[in-house]
């Protein structure tokens, strides 16, 4: 699957898109986020506080409950502020 | 129903756009927002960046959302990416319907959901500092009161 970040989540984390393979276990948005903090400090740091991430999954808004499955597209992201 | 989505990063011709949206349609009322860089203390300059797969299907699902509520005959979306300067346009929704009721509050609903759905990100510069602009309630207040 792709993941791609933007903003301050990209900043924290050091790039803005990678590929990467789904563990077998990891099947919702909120456990992929919990799988991806114990990957290094950025990605601690860029997921410490979910109530300040959203998410879409193929350039849709989903949520932390949304389900996921390899060759899906993750974008995680800061509230935008577009306009 | 006449829709124009466009992400740039140059400006656009706010007359020119407006003339264009209503030609060729039975449009009695044109209403428009132009969102605009703030002069705000040392701010140098604005940041826009965006999701460049999502953004303008997030805008074009936001206009098939308005045309469901409103009777609407044309709608245009400009949003600029890049480096903004202080006074430089940013946004403009323009909205074409038949009388002013629909248009006025298209135009509203339309800008109102774009700043809570969009994917982009402003960054200010001031000095030599760069700071990620925060979401804001009132943003979000805004949207809700034109949930069903």
């Amino acid at each position: 699957m792709t993941l791609v970040y933007f903003a301050w989540v990209r900043q924290k984390i050091g790039k803005g898109e990678e590929q990467f393979t789904l563990p077998a276990n990891v099947r919702d948005v909120a456990s992929l986020v919990a799988h991806l903090k114990t990957l290094g400090p950025g990605y601690a740091d860029a997921f410490a506080d979910p109530a300040r991430l959203r998410v879409a999954v193929n350039q849709q808004h989903g949520g932390f409950d949304t389900k996921i499955a390899d060759g899906d597209e993750i974008a995680v992201f800061p509230p935008v502020t577009g306009g | 129903m006449k829709t124009r989505i466009q992400i740039q990063a140059d400006d656009f011709d706010i007359a020119a756009e407006l003339d264009a949206l209503a030609l060729n349609t039975d449009a009695g009322a044109v209403a428009s927002f132009i969102g605009r860089v703030r002069r705000e203390g040392d701010l140098s300059a604005l940041t826009l960046e965006h999701y460049p797969k999502m953004t303008e299907a997030e805008i074009a699902r936001l206009v098939a959302e308005a045309q469901n509520r409103w009777p609407l005959l044309a709608v245009t979306v400009l949003h600029r990416v890049g480096r903004l300067e202080p006074g430089a346009r940013i946004v403009l929704v323009a909205v074409a319907s038949a009388h002013r009721k629909a248009a006025f509050e298209a135009c509203e609903f339309l800008i109102d959901y774009l700043k809570t759905q969009a994917p982009f990100w402003k960054e200010e510069s001031r000095g030599n500092e760069r700071h990620w602009v925060a979401a804001r309630q009132s943003d979000d207040q805004a949207a809700s009161r034109w949930r069903k």
